[in-house]
Order: structure tokens, then C-alpha cells, then sequence
């Protein structure tokens, strides 16, 4: 087994990328996009609009606020394109954002892998694609519909002149990002992506070739995102990306499945390792799955949101709220209208996106993939999302654009407006902060894990209020050690920035630390895999008992097949019972020349040896030799029967099969 | 080991669906029902033959419930609650979603016949406490041994087959199903498995149906005429399932025929059953669930709650009254007022269990209907059979039974006679063994089972080498375009005391055991005169040398011996093991046979040397080249 890591974790939008071989295998386990990386572009805004207008014929490469204004182009996973996609076999999807990047994959050459997805991480994922295509469209409308590589704009000396938050993510430390930037996929890449991922359900079995197991696990960070166990003859393998023991939306981490593995790899730590406990870590038995705490944790955060919100909207300052998260939007929503029912305010909450109402439609149909609390109320016979009856009583309105004529007829501030995109160059956000970021009474609410001021250089100077906030994505550290315990894998594989915690628990638990861009060879532990033997074939078998030792062998001869993870050894057509006739056909230990002469007495045979000698000399009832020598007996006779005769006396002597 | 399968219900008959299995040591309850058709012990399976003692949470490793049907979960409650069942449970979310109004729904008649109620309403939501959720195909680990997993099955919303296996052996168990999909509901679905046993509904062991359009029209028609003409239209059904098929068949009907006479529902409880199909949508057929953002298929437009006051108010109208069959409840009220005017219409369901009012309407055409000693109705209204049902026909079972070609058939839920013909169809169309055993019976066979032991990776890579095969054209005797591939496997199996067993490759057998190998080895030199040798081979220009010898030798030989990979190697030929060459050596100790000096030297001499393996061939060959010594 080796595995590579090809882009390590950047917390929730940014998933790691990681390539394993096993059994002979290419795994690809997720296809992310950096969405962070496209605040280095402009964005869409009515005084950008004026100002390339006014310079038309100057080739301008960055406008007022350092930013690049063109179309902009996507940064992939450089790690992915460096590999002959057609090299892949398979790709496993653990969450929604780690299937961003995979259009630009199924659209590439030579693609050929199997597509391995939860069913309702292909449906969110699907709507957020749909949703980025959707917004891209403005920059094309923008710009016109030819295409410029934006890196073609620059000559070298352009580029390492740029600004070094720019340089950073434009070219990576050593220029190596440049080859991943891409200009997007389209809505028939998008499609054609779709197409080609196998959904599963959680805990369904996908066979790939006969030889690997593959099931998803729910991870609880999302709707529809899942841990990975994959079983193969030789090796049960188990991927954890980030999870969450009890979330409020998905369904919890069900790490019982993952018990056991041969090897677990452990890959994303970015979540978790910012926060500021740098001590060293402890096995913590107690309390270890009593997780209240973090439920209760979140929700007071999120409560924290709406108050500050409401605080705002008393002040007659709207919020804005970019953020794609789906768990958290959709408890955002509830917890809002419980706001403002207590508030005696009334205040409209806008929910701006092309995919929205298809999207929370489809929130109320997948109750097999929600929280322990949420399939109560459906069995109760509830909503199992508020936002249903909000809806339904005008509390929320949802449009799929800005300047839908429903939404201006309808127009009115304050109020709360959810929208993407957290990147805050995409999408009706960009237009409704350059409407309020001079507003001193506005809120916007921000996701933490982006570059805020880069992000919001555009829209500088800023009057608004700015909530940065982060949710969990991740078990938290110290419950790592006691969770890799119970899971008692027989290695476990994590990345190298986490050496520091892990190596002092080393004696207990067996980690290996593997480094971003290089691979790590896991040498096979057994030199075996599972054979099951038919019982026909089984029952044929002739033991026979070795000398001076307790082992009984048979020869077996059979079909061998493999069929969903198992090999199977069945009796084949025609058995032949030749071997029996001829007898052993490999022998091991020593034949004593005198003990020869006295068996082969016994049977009629005469013969001798001289002192010194190691060749019997036989003379009845023919002529004959027999001659011993360190790795052989060779039998010189010139009579079929006679020969036999001897080989019968050297096979009792000698151990054989 | 061995699988026994203990039938407690709908063995021979409809009703009370439940079936034990122990497989590999592991007992499994399918389904738990009751039947209709019964108000004493009867009603429920003989729970005391899964175990004397009244023990069943050691006795059973879980139950799994195929679909919310009284007759398949009817008795659960009871068993939970009042017979003590404290192990897992499980069923689809769909079955776990319904099932309680449906419970609820069968207490509420018990209780308003005046019967002794078997569990409370309590006992109800308690029970359900117990059950685990599944999704379609999700593997779920009920202990180390038994996984089981659920397929669609199409009968009713969450209706499941579900597959158990332990160890080697497995099975699957059917709940009812449909082959083929309805208006709300798809096909039934399952993967080509490796069956030990398939126990199947047989509802309609003999009836071939046709398209189910036309049935739906004639249904349509004969509701359409009724109201036209002002009467009123009676559905009995239950809570779920026909009820939601039937409501989306007529609110689309009166959709398009923009008709306006109201359709009620009976009790609010199946307008609640209508809030569970729309979370659950997905569970229904792929036509129905595209629709769910733009229009939820359940979200009916023409359909209203239903007012007791109504029931004697003028004008048309539909109604969808439960109990189904009329056994009881509110829909023999409404049969009640309803049956004597002849311009009403009554709808019945395609199975009636006997004992109901369904089931003596749809027997002949009685003019009468006699519900206990003292009360008598006159019926003059029409009756109107569907004909549609959400069971399979028979060559839907056979369909199954043929893709998943299990080792034995055990047909349930059937009648006997008709049972026994499909029996003897699936024995001898498909030679798969076949049983239908009644009630309180059992049947036991062995089950499958394979040794476990370790491979070594030489055995399998040696396994894996491509062993082509060009077969010859038997009339051309050239070649064909055909190449085989017959890969045989040989290995070593090894037993040791308290070791597993093991596989390896003969190659590793010698370094396991830890002695060194020993060839043992056969050597013949022999002489053949040198004259004749030559006179036999005039057409070659015969040198002295050696090579033109072995020249002779491979004519000679290879017409015999080609076939077998005869090979002319430098300065010997060989086939398989057996080497043969010109020996020069006087001392060779291969040398046997003692010989005069004199005729030595007209000799010229051939070492042999063979292993045992190919001993036949090897005498073969000395005996040809003696001969030519003659």
C-alpha cells in the first residue's frame, strides 16, 4: 500500500486530497476546489464596471485595489493533474466541498475511474457546481464570452512583481501552483460529471473489479458526508477525513464500522490544530463520547450570531450573511425566526441564491441521512426543517437572484439576507456589500479560514460591523488519541505537522507521519490473504501425516476466483487424480545409505554399499545404483519396475509430497 | 451446519406472516403479523415454539419487519410489550414512519368492537422505541456474525426484502413484493446473490396479470359514472398504501377532468399518512420523485377532510373510509348507510381475508349481508372489485426465483393449491429445490459453508499465471482463432495442531518444513549399435558427430513425441523433464547394464536422465529408441 497526499487540509471548504494504492489500485479520495484563491480577482461591481471603461486601450493588470480584473480562472489541486488521470481507478467522495474540483477531472482526457459518492453529497455538491456556474456567469457577462488565460496576461517579471498576498496564492512557493489554474467548467461539464459518480448510501457496498470493498460511514460534518472503509483480500484500510460525534444537521460520526482496520488514515487535522491547546496530548477515557459540550457550544455561537444580528437590525443596519455551509445556514434559519418571534420585530430573511428553493425542497426529503433528533420529528410527524412553514408563512423568502422582479417589489431594509459566497467575489454578496459596507449599523457575518482582509479589500473602507466566526469541523484534538484507541487500527497514518502531538503516544499508538507531495510505503504486513476452500474440494483431500512432526498436507488443486473482496478456490472441471498415481513430487530430509540397503532387503531387492561410498550398488533382481548425494537420489536402472521399485523405498525414507 | 426454517404464519395461508430462521446458529424472526381473519389466539403466531420458556431475547438474534401491513407487523407490539422482547428490531425508516398509525389505527378497532384490546397505545409507541431504522441497501451489523440488508420491494412505501447472511450462508426473505412498478411505487430491486434460501410470497402462484392500465381505467370509469349520477363512492381501505396509489389516481383523473365532487378522507389520520409519503418521497418511483421540488406528488389538490355530518348530506362525493376489507370501524358505518341505495358504488380491494364483510360481498353477489345475529344489511348498491395489486403474479416469483437461483425455495403467504403448483413449476422449470410448508412446520437443510484458510501470495500469483490454451481445429487440425485460458490452481494445504490452516506453493513447502529439499532423480545410459544407427539413417549425411546423431534421434522421435514438446537443445533433447544425450563418459553411473569391451566400442552410448514426474514418457521413449536398435 503507498499513499501520497496531494494537497493537505485547509479546514472545512478545503478538504485534503490524497491518493492511495492498494492492491494494485489508484484511490483517489476527494476532488476539492481552492475557492479561496479567487479573491485575488476583482470583483463584479458597478465602479469596476465604469473603470475599465475608461482605460479601454491601456493594458491595466491590477486596478485601484490590487486586485486582477478579468475573468477569473479556478485554482485545482495541482497535485491531481500531475498524475495520468488515466491512471486513476477510482474516486471516493467524503463530503460535498471535496467534489468541487471533479468536473475539471471527468472532463479531462483519459478519464476512466469509477466515481464512488453518498447520494446526497452528490445532490448538495451538484447544487453548489450548479450554483458556482451560475454566479461565474455575471464575470462572463462582464467580460465577453472569449476566453483569456490569465496567466498569459503576465510575463514572468508581471508576476513576480505582484503584490505577495497575490504572488503567494498565484504562484505558490516555488511557482508550482501555476499549473493549476483553470478557467471553469461549464453547466454540461457539470452534468457529464454527475453522470459518472455511482451514489451510495451510507453503509451500502460498492465492489470495484471484484477485489475491493468500499463503504461509506457518515462523518456528521455535513449532509451526506462519510468516512471511508475499504476492504480488499489483503488489507482493510479505513479513511477519516473530518467528522463531528453529534451534529446538529447530519447524520453523527459512526466510527464503530471503522473499527479494526489495518491501516487508518487520519487526514485532516486543519480545523482542529488552529485553536490554542499546544499541550501535549492525553488518553482521556472519561466522558470521551459525551458530547454536549460541543452541541451546546455551537449552538451558543450560532445564537451569539442571531443576537448581534438582531442588535443590528434594531439599529436599522441590514446583515449579510455569505456563508455555503448547508448544516449551518439551515439551523441559522431556525434559530433566526425564533430571534425574531421573541423580538416582536419583524424583519424579512432573504435567501438569494439560483439554487436555494430546489435546494431546501430537497432538505425535507432525505430524513435517512439527518441527525438522531431531526428523524424523531419526522417520525413524530413534524417538519424535520423549520424552514418549511417559514416559508410557508412569508417568514423567508427565497429568489434566485438579486434582480428578480419578485425580490424588488418586495425590497425592503432592514433585513437578513443568506446568500453565497464566502469568498465574497461571487454572487449577490459582492453587489449587497457594496450597498452596506459603509453602513455603520450593518452586520456581515463571515466564515473564518479566508484571508478577511484581502477578501474585503475591495469594498474598503469598511463601516460595517464584521463577525468572523468558526464552526466545528473537526473532533477536537485532545479526543483524538482515546478515538484512535477505540478504533485500534494496526497502523495509523496522519500528516507530518501533527508529528509533534502524536509521536509522544507513540508506544501505544503505532503512528506513521506522512509529508504533502511525497509517498509513503506501507509494507505489507502478512505475506497471506483469506482463501475459502469449497467443501467438494476440501472433502477430496488426502492427508498425509509428516515424520516427527505434527503438520498433516494434502495437495490441492482447484480454480481460484475472486468475487466481492473473497478468494474463492472451487473444484475445478477435471480433477485429476494423477498426482496420487505418481507419488510425492517433493521431498525433503536425508536418506541413510544403510537403512536404504535394509529396506530395499525387505522387498526383495539386494544390494550394498562400500565404506565411504555414497552409492548402492544393486544386483537383484537387476543391476542397479542408487546414488545419494546432498540434494538428490539419483536411481540409474535400466528397468522400469525395478526403478519404481526403489523410488517406492527412497519416498518412505525421505518426507515428501 | 445447517439452516432450519420454523414457519409461525401465512404458511399455506394469507395472514399472520411470520417465519423463523436459524442460520449458522443465529435465529432470526421475519416479520411478526396477525390475521384478520381471526378474534382469538389464533390472530396471533404460536410465539411458544421459538421457545418454551418464553426466553426470546436469547432465543432470537433480532426481528426484521418487511413492511407496515397489520399482517406483517401486527403481533409486534404484543410480542415487545406483553411477551417481553427486548432485543433489536429493525425495518425501513418508510415501515418505522407508518407502521404506528397503522397500529394505532387496528387498536382503535379492536377497542371500538368492543374486543379486549391485545396492547395499548403505550405499548404501541414503546415498541417502536426499540426498532432501528435501515436504509436500502445499508449494511447493518446486527452482532460480529449476521449482516443483514434491505432492497426495495415495491408492494408499499418502505415495503423491503431483506438479506441476512452469517458466515458462508445466506438467504433472503421476500415480505411481499411487486415486479412491476405502480403509480407511486417502483419495481422490486435486488443484486444477484449467493443464496442458501429465498423464502417468497406466493399471493398469485398462478396468475399471470396484464398491463395494470386498463384496470385502472375500468376503476376510473365505473367511479366517474357513479358520481355523475349523484351517488356516492365507498373506499374502504387501510390508512396507507392502496389509499395514497388510488388518491393520486384520482386527483390526476380529476385534474384533467376539471371534476368538482369532493374526495374525503376519512379520518385525519390519513392525511397525516400523507405528510410521512411526502418526507419520503424517496422511496417512491423515479416518476413520482423528480417532482418533489416543483410539486410534491402527495400534496393533493381535491382532497378534504371528511365530516361525520356528511355521511347522510345529498350530492356525490369519494370517500376513502378505513378499515380496508370493511372488518370493522368506520367504514362498516359508512357501509352501513351507504350500501342499501343503488346508486352508490362500493370499491374493494383484490383480497379480502375471509371472515369480512370485504370477503362476503366479493363471494357471489349477496343481496344481504348478515354482520352479527340481530343487524342485517340489504345491499343494492354496486360493487366494483380492483382488480390492481401490489403483489407480484407468477411470473414475477419465477423471474425472482430464476435471477437469484438459490439453492432451496420455501413459498409463504399463498393458498395451498396453488401453492403446490408453483412449487412443482420451480422444481421442475428450474430444478431448485421447493417447499411450502404449513404452519408450526419446519424445514431443515444444510447450510453452505467454506474452509477459511490463508493463502500464501506465491500460491496466488501462481494461480493468477495465464495458462493459454490454442485448441486445434478437430477437422482442419490447424489452429483456430479460439485461445483458452485455463488457469489451474496447485498448491499445498497444511494442517497443523492449532495452526489455521494454510495454502501455499510448492516452492515454499521445503523452507516451511525447514529441511532441504531432495531431488530424487532416475539415470539410464544405455548403448545402441552404432551400424545400424546409420543404416537406419541413409537420407542424412551422416558426420561422426555427435549433433547429427541427436539429428537421427529427434526425426525419429518427434513423430511420436512432438505432440509433447519434444525440444532439441544444445547436444541433447528433451521433453518436460526427461533429457537424453550422447555420453562419452565410460564411467558414467548411469551405466547399468555390463557389456563386453568389444561390443563397446561399436556402440555409441545414450544417457538418460528424468525426474519422477515424467517417468511413463521417459520409458516411452527408451523402449522407441531400443527399438531401433533391432
Amino acid at each position: 500500500m503507498k499513499l501520497t497526499c496531494l494537497s493537505q487540509s485547509r479546514g472545512y471548504n478545503l478538504p485534503p486530497c490524497h491518493m492511495v494504492n492498494l492492491s494494485g489500485f489508484h484511490i483517489l479520495f476527494d476532488c476539492p476546489l481552492d475557492l479561496s484563491a479567487i479573491t485575488i480577482f476583482s470583483p463584479v461591481s458597478t465602479s469596476l464596471y465604469e473603470q475599465t471603461f475608461t482605460t479601454p486601450s491601456s493594458k491595466k493588470l491590477l486596478d485601484s485595489n490590487n486586485l486582477i480584473p478579468i475573468e477569473p480562472y479556478y485554482k485545482t489541486i495541482e497535485g491531481v493533474h500531475l498524475w495520468n488521470v488515466s491512471l486513476i481507478d477510482v474516486v471516493l467522495i467524503s463530503s460535498p466541498m471535496g467534489m468541487l474540483g471533479l468536473p475539471f477531472l471527468t472532463r479531462s482526457k483519459g478519464f476512466s475511474a469509477k466515481i464512488y459518492a453518498t447520494e446526497a453529497a452528490t445532490r448538495v455538491s451538484e447544487f453548489m457546481m450548479k450554483d458556482l456556474v451560475a454566479m461565474h456567469m455575471e464575470f462572463k457577462q462582464l467580460y465577453g464570452p472569449q476566453e483569456t488565460n490569465f496567466l498569459q496576461l503576465f510575463n514572468w517579471e508581471e508576476l513576480e512583481a505582484l503584490p505577495s498576498s497575490l504572488k503567494e496564492i498565484v504562484l505558490g512557493k516555488d511557482g508550482t501552483y501555476l499549473g493549476s489554474w483553470m478557467p471553469l467548467y461549464s453547466a454540461a461539464d457539470v452534468k457529464d460529471c454527475m453522470q459518472k459518480v455511482e451514489t451510495l448510501k451510507y453503509a451500502e457496498e460498492a465492489c470495484y473489479n471484484g477485489t475491493l470493498i468500499m463503504k461509506a460511514f457518515s462523518s456528521g460534518l455535513e449532509i451526506g458526508a462519510c468516512n471511508w472503509n475499504i476492504k480488499s483480500p489483503k488489507r482493510n484500510i479505513s479513511y477519516i477525513s473530518n467528522s463531528i460525534f453529534s451534529s446538529g444537521v447530519a447524520m453523527d460520526f459512526d466510527f464503530h464500522a471503522l473499527i479494526g482496520s489495518d491501516a487508518l488514515i487520519y487526514s485532516d487535522f486543519a480545523s482542529t490544530l488552529g485553536s490554542d491547546n499546544a499541550n501535549t496530548l492525553e488518553f482521556n477515557a472519561d466522558d470521551f463520547l459525551l458530547n454536549s459540550d460541543e452541541r451546546s457550544e455551537e449552538m451558543e455561537k450560532m445564537n451569539f450570531i442571531c443576537s448581534c444580528s438582531m442588535d443590528s437590525v434594531k439599529d436599522g443596519g441590514s446583515v449579510l450573511i455569505p456563508i455555503g455551509r448547508l448544516g449551518i445556514v439551515l439551523q441559522l434559519l431556525e434559530l433566526f425566526a425564533l430571534h425574531i418571534d421573541s423580538s416582536d420585530m419583524k424583519v424579512p430573511i432573504f435567501i438569494i441564491s439560483s439554487v436555494a428553493e430546489e435546494l431546501l425542497a430537497y432538505t425535507n426529503i432525505l430524513p435517512e441521512w439527518l441527525c438522531k433528533h431531526r428523524q424523531d420529528k419526522m417520525y413524530s410527524g413534524k417538519a424535520v426543517f423549520g424552514h418549511e412553514e417559514l416559508i410557508k408563512e412569508k417568514k423567508i423568502h427565497i429568489f434566485p437572484t438579486l434582480d428578480s422582479h419578485e425580490l424588488l417589489m418586495m425590497w425592503q431594509e432592514p433585513c437578513i439576507v443568506v446568500c453565497p459566497h464566502w469568498s465574497l467575489r461571487l454572487g449577490p454578496v459582492v453587489h449587497l456589500l457594496h450597498r452596506w459596507h459603509g453602513d455603520p449599523n450593518s452586520l456581515l457575518v463571515l466564515e473564518e479560514g479566508i484571508d478577511t482582509d484581502l477578501a474585503l479589500s475591495p469594498f474598503k473602507p469598511i463601516a460595517m460591523k464584521v463577525l468572523e466566526c468558526s464552526f466545528y469541523s473537526g473532533i477536537k484534538l485532545e479526543k483524538v488519541p482515546q478515538l484512535l484507541k477505540m478504533l485500534h487500527p494496526k497502523q495509523i497514518l496522519l500528516p507530518d505537522y501533527t508529528k509533534q502531538f502524536f509521536e509522544p503516544l507513540s508506544k501505544s499508538l503505532p503512528c506513521l507521519f506522512y509529508t504533502e507531495f511525497e509517498t509513503l510505503r506501507l509494507p505489507n504486513s502478512k505475506n497471506l490473504s483469506e482463501l475459502n476452500i469449497a467443501t467438494n474440494l476440501a472433502s477430496q483431500l488426502t492427508f498425509s501425516k509428516l515424520k516427527n512432526e505434527e503438520l498433516s498436507m494434502s495437495r490441492l488443486k482447484g480454480e481460484l476466483y475472486l468475487e466481492h473482496g473473497k478468494q474463492y478456490l472451487v473444484g475445478g472441471k477435471e480433477v485429476k487424480v494423477l498426482e496420487t498415481e505418481i507419488g510425492p513430487l517433493v521431498h525433503w530430509g536425508k536418506v541413510d545409505l544403510e537403512s536404504l540397503v535394509v529396506e530395499l532387503e525387505k522387498i526383495g531387492v539386494k544390494g550394498s554399499f562400500e565404506c565411504g561410498s555414497n552409492v548402492v550398488n544393486v544386483v537383484e533382481p537387476k543391476r542397479g545404483f542408487v546414488e545419494v548425494k546432498e540434494t538428490s537420489v539419483v536411481i540409474s536402472s535400466g528397468d522400469e519396475s525395478l526403478g519404481l521399485l526403489i523410488s517406492d523405498v527412497v519416498h518412505s525414507l525421505l518426507n515428501g509430497i | 451446519m445447517a439452516i432450519d426454517c420454523l414457519v409461525l404464519g401465512a404458511g399455506q395461508e394469507v395472514g399472520k406472516s411470520c417465519v423463523v430462521v436459524s442460520i449458522n446458529g443465529k435465529r432470526i424472526m421475519f416479520d411478526c403479523g396477525m390475521h384478520m381473519g381471526y378474534t382469538d389466539h389464533n390472530r396471533y403466531p404460536d410465539f411458544s415454539l421459538i421457545s418454551k420458556s418464553g426466553d426470546f431475547n436469547n432465543a432470537l438474534s433480532c426481528i426484521i419487519i418487511t413492511h407496515f401491513h397489520l399482517d406483517h407487523i401486527g403481533a409486534l407490539p404484543y410480542f415487545t410489550e406483553v411477551c417481553g422482547y427486548n432485543g433489536p428490531i429493525y425495518m425501513t425508516y418508510p415501515t418505522k414512519a407508518l407502521a404506528p398509525l397503522m397500529l394505532e389505527d387496528y387498536r382503535k378497532v379492536m377497542v371500538g368492537r368492543g374486543e379486549e384490546q391485545q396492547f395499548t397505545h403505550e405499548n404501541i409507541i414503546d415498541c417502536m422505541k426499540k426498532v432501528t431504522a435501515v436504509d436500502l441497501k445499508q449494511n447493518v451489523q446486527v452482532d460480529t456474525d449476521l449482516q443483514i440488508r434491505a432492497y426495495y420491494a415495491g408492494h408499499v412505501l418502505g415495503a423491503a426484502m431483506f438479506y441476512a447472511c452469517v458466515g458462508d450462508s445466506a438467504m433472503v426473505y421476500t415480505g411481499d413484493y411487486n415486479m412491476t412498478p405502480d403509480r407511486h411505487l417502483g419495481a422490486a430491486q435486488i443484486d444477484r446473490l449467493q443464496l442458501d434460501l429465498l423464502i417468497t410470497e406466493s399471493t398469485y402462484a398462478t396468475t399471470i396479470r396484464d398491463s395494470k392500465y386498463a384496470r385502472e381505467r375500468e376503476f376510473l370509469k365505473a367511479v366517474h359514472k357513479c358520481v355523475a349520477n349523484g351517488g356516492k363512492v365507498l373506499i374502504p381501505t387501510f390508512a396507507l398504501g392502496r389509499a395514497q396509489e388510488l388518491c393520486i389516481l384520482l386527483d390526476d383523473y380529476w385534474e384533467r377532468m376539471n371534476l368538482k365532487v369532493p374526495i374525503y378522507f376519512s379520518a385525519g389520520l390519513t392525511i397525516q399518512a400523507n405528510l410521512y409519503y411526502k418526507v419520503l418521497i424517496n422511496w417512491t418511483s423515479q416518476k413520482v420523485k423528480d417532482t418533489y421540488a416543483t410539486r410534491n406528488a402527495f400534496d393533493f389538490k381535491n382532497v378534504h377532510q371528511f365530516d361525520r355530518t356528511l355521511l347522510d348530506a345529498p350530492g356525490p362525493c369519494v370517500l376513502f373510509a378505513t378499515p380496508g376489507m370493511i372488518s370493522g370501524g368506520f367504514s362498516l358505518e359508512v357501509f352501513k348507510h351507504w350500501a342499501p341505495s343503488e346508486s352508490n358504488l362500493i370499491t374493494l380491494p383484490g383480497y379480502c381475508v375471509a371472515g369480512t364483510v370485504g370477503h362476503k360481498l366479493m363471494s357471489g353477489k349477496p343481496t344481504t349481508v348478515d354482520l352479527d345475529k340481530d343487524t342485517r344489511i340489504d345491499v343494492r348498491c354496486q360493487i366494483h372489485q380492483l382488480s390492481f395489486s401490489p403483489h407480484t403474479d407468477a411470473k414475477g416469483i419465477m423471474d425472482l426465483v430464476k435471477f437469484l437461483s438459490p439453492k432451496h425455495v420455501i413459498l409463504v403467504h399463498g393458498e395451498k393449491p396453488k401453492m403446490d403448483l408453483l412449487k412443482s413449476r420451480i422444481k421442475s422449470e428450474l430444478g431448485i429445490e421447493c417447499y411450502d410448508p404449513a404452519n408450526t412446520e419446519t424445514v431443515s437443510f444444510p447450510s453452505t459453508h467454506f474452509i477459511k484458510s490463508d493463502a500464501s501470495n506465491a500460491f496466488i500469483r501462481s494461480s493468477l499465471t495465464p495458462n493459454f490454451k490454442f485448441p486445434k481445429d478437430e477437422i482442419t487440425d490447424t489452429p483456430s482463432l479460439h485461445v483458452r485460458d485455463e488457469r489451474v490452481s496447485e498448491g499445498i494445504l497444511t494442517m497443523g495442531k492449532g495452526q489455521k490452516v494454510k495454502v501455499i506453493h510448492q516452492d515454499e513447502l521445503v523452507t516451511m518444513v525447514g529441511g532441504g529439499k531432495t531431488e530424487v532423480e532416475f539415470g539410464y545410459c544405455f548403448g545402441l549399435n552404432l551400424c545400424r544407427l546409420k543404416n537406419i539413417s541413409k537420407e542424412v549425411r551422416v558426420s561422426n558427430g555427435d549433433d547429427s546423431l541427436l539429428c537421427v534421434l529427434n526425426t525419429k522421435l518427434s513423430d511420436e513425441f512432438g505432440e509433447l514438446g519434444l525440444r532439441d537443445c544444445e547436444g541433447s533433447l528433451e521433453v518436460n523433464s526427461f533429457r537424453v544425450r550422447v555420453c562419452k563418459n565410460d564411467d558414467c553411473p548411469h551405466r547399468v547394464d555390463s557389456d563386453e569391451l568389444s561390443e563397446r566400442l561399436e556402440r555409441v552410448f545414450f544417457c538418460c536422465n528424468w525426474s519422477i514426474l515424467d517417468k511413463s514418457i521417459a520409458w516411452r521413449v527408451i523402449s522407441v529408441m531400443k527399438n531401433m536398435d533391432l
